[in-house]
């Protein structure tokens, strides 16, 4: 494994680092130059939130629309249920994520940064504060801290942008997109805080982003966060999480809106997700999978049709295959479901959870086809 | 000619059904009577129901938008693959 970049210095857990000591150790931030956008584009620096999208890209469609009063939303929502990185990266090192949100202002061309960090994510929310007091007046003028509602959707961009607009973190149908009519109209950089620290970190490493932040859970050692190297492999983030603990079964890349692969697939992959979490041999697909679905159900906004009432409805048939009491017609449905929901949401909530299950039908077909109940206890 | 495709606004939509009853080459309901609408370009043959489908929705939910030709990348992808 490379050495981390995010997670240099002190132990990640030891808490917030000071700002004295992280200009000690990393130096002056990144200057506001005018090539600064260039330098992310160059980098190849993708969006950490889970949507990839190139980050130069988004901050040139801000900086093209912004004339001084863009602004720039830093997202540390974070509410996948198997994801801790975020608020890990903002409870130890909220000044890499300040140094990423003041350096992305200064480039597209914005007055306002708020900082959008999940309500039960409390030690970032006073890291980030206790931060913010010890930076310069300027940018503490121009910073805000908004705690967002504990939803899964809530930190979906049109989300995020109407929650700190209107006080409802629901998705809005898109477009006009945050980056052209955001937080009070004006165009808005929506940006997850692990992509605004790579960011932080332009000019003090050789080649940025160079690592990504991942979570680790499942039959593993040490669930956890990890910081590995651009290009490792799935078999390596999770050895590095001291797993996996027995024979795996199957492997859950990117969380509830994710892919189950069948384990000795995944090994090999290159990892390119946040989420990494180990399903043992003996464990049961169809039991997780009918978990999963219902949580996903419940965390539907409910405003768009086919998202509630289709959520739900493959949630119950997942729990009536996993009870053993499925109709004849339960699995026949959950294929043509799964076909039709995709994009037939204001977000893309139901296209996630309709990707799992397509992901779930194909790698546990035989569980799916055949289940019968569990001995006590064993049922998730 | 330019192209257009139909476009539902799906947090207006209400699933009252009649775009599908206009449109029916174009638009079928699902088991809970939501519109789902076939991909590509309204025909030029059908651009008159697709007017009256649109027209028709009590809620407003059903436009025809103009087909984009760059590819629609999405900036606010909440899954992780």
């Amino acid at each position: 494994m490379s050495a981390p970049r995010l997670f240099a210095g002190p132990d990640p857990r030891a808490g917030a680092e000071r700002l004295a000591d992280h200009l000690r150790r990393l130096g002056p931030p990144p200057p506001a130059r005018r090539d600064a956008i260039a330098a992310v584009e160059q980098s190849g620096l993708n969006g950490r939130g889970g949507g990839a999208f190139p980050a130069g890209a988004k901050w040139r469609s801000v900086a093209g629309r912004a004339r001084g009063s863009a602004v720039v939303l830093a997202n540390g929502a974070e509410g996948e249920t198997l994801s801790w990185k975020d608020r890990l990266l903002m409870a130890a090192r909220p000044h890499l994520v300040l140094d990423g949100a003041f350096l992305a202002a200064a480039s597209v061309g914005a007055d306002r940064v708020m900082l959008y960090v999940g309500e039960r994510h409390a030690a970032g929310l006073a890291a980030l504060a206790g931060a913010l007091a010890e930076r310069p007046d300027r940018e503490r003028r121009m910073a805000r801290i908004v705690a967002a509602p504990g939803r899964y959707v809530a930190g979906e961009e049109s989300a995020a942008v109407h929650f700190v607009n209107a006080g409802r973190a629901l998705p809005k149908t898109v477009p006009p997109r945050p980056f052209e009519r955001g937080v009070d109209g004006r165009p808005t950089l929506v940006q997850n805080v692990e992509t605004l620290a790579h960011a932080g970190l332009l000019g003090r490493f050789d080649s940025v982003p160079g690592t990504l932040l991942v979570s680790v859970s499942g039959a593993v050692g040490a669930p956890g966060v990890v910081e590995i190297a651009e290009g490792t492999t799935v078999g390596e983030a999770v050895a590095s999480a001291r797993g996996p603990l027995q024979q795996a079964r199957a492997v859950l890349l990117g969380g509830y809106f994710g892919t189950w692969v069948e384990a000795d697939a995944a090994w090999p992959m290159p990892l390119r997700c946040a989420v990494v979490s180990v399903l043992p041999m003996g464990a049961c697909g169809v039991c997780e999978t009918a978990r999963i679905m219902r949580h996903l159900a419940e965390e539907s906004a409910a405003q768009c049709g086919p998202c509630f009432f289709g959520l739900r409805a493959l949630a119950d048939a997942c729990e009536r295959i996993a009870g053993s009491r499925a109709q004849p017609d339960d699995l026949v449905r959950l294929h043509r479901w799964a076909g039709e929901l995709p994009g037939r949401g204001a977000c893309r909530h139901p296209d996630g959870a309709a990707g799992l299950l397509w992901s779930a039908l194909r790698v546990f077909a035989s569980e799916f086809a055949t289940h019968r109940p569990h001995a006590a206890g064993r049922a998730a | 000619m330019r192209e257009q495709a139909p476009a539902v606004d799906r947090i207006r939509c209400d699933g009252h059904g009649l775009c599908a009853e206009l449109l029916p080459e174009l638009i079928r309901l699902d088991d809970w009577g939501y519109p789902i609408v076939a991909p590509g370009p309204i025909p030029r043959h059908l651009l008159a129901d697709a007017r009256s489908a649109a027209a028709a929705c009590p809620v407003l939910a059903l436009a025809l938008r103009r087909t984009e030709t760059r590819s629609r990348r999405s900036t606010h992808v909440l899954h992780n693959l």
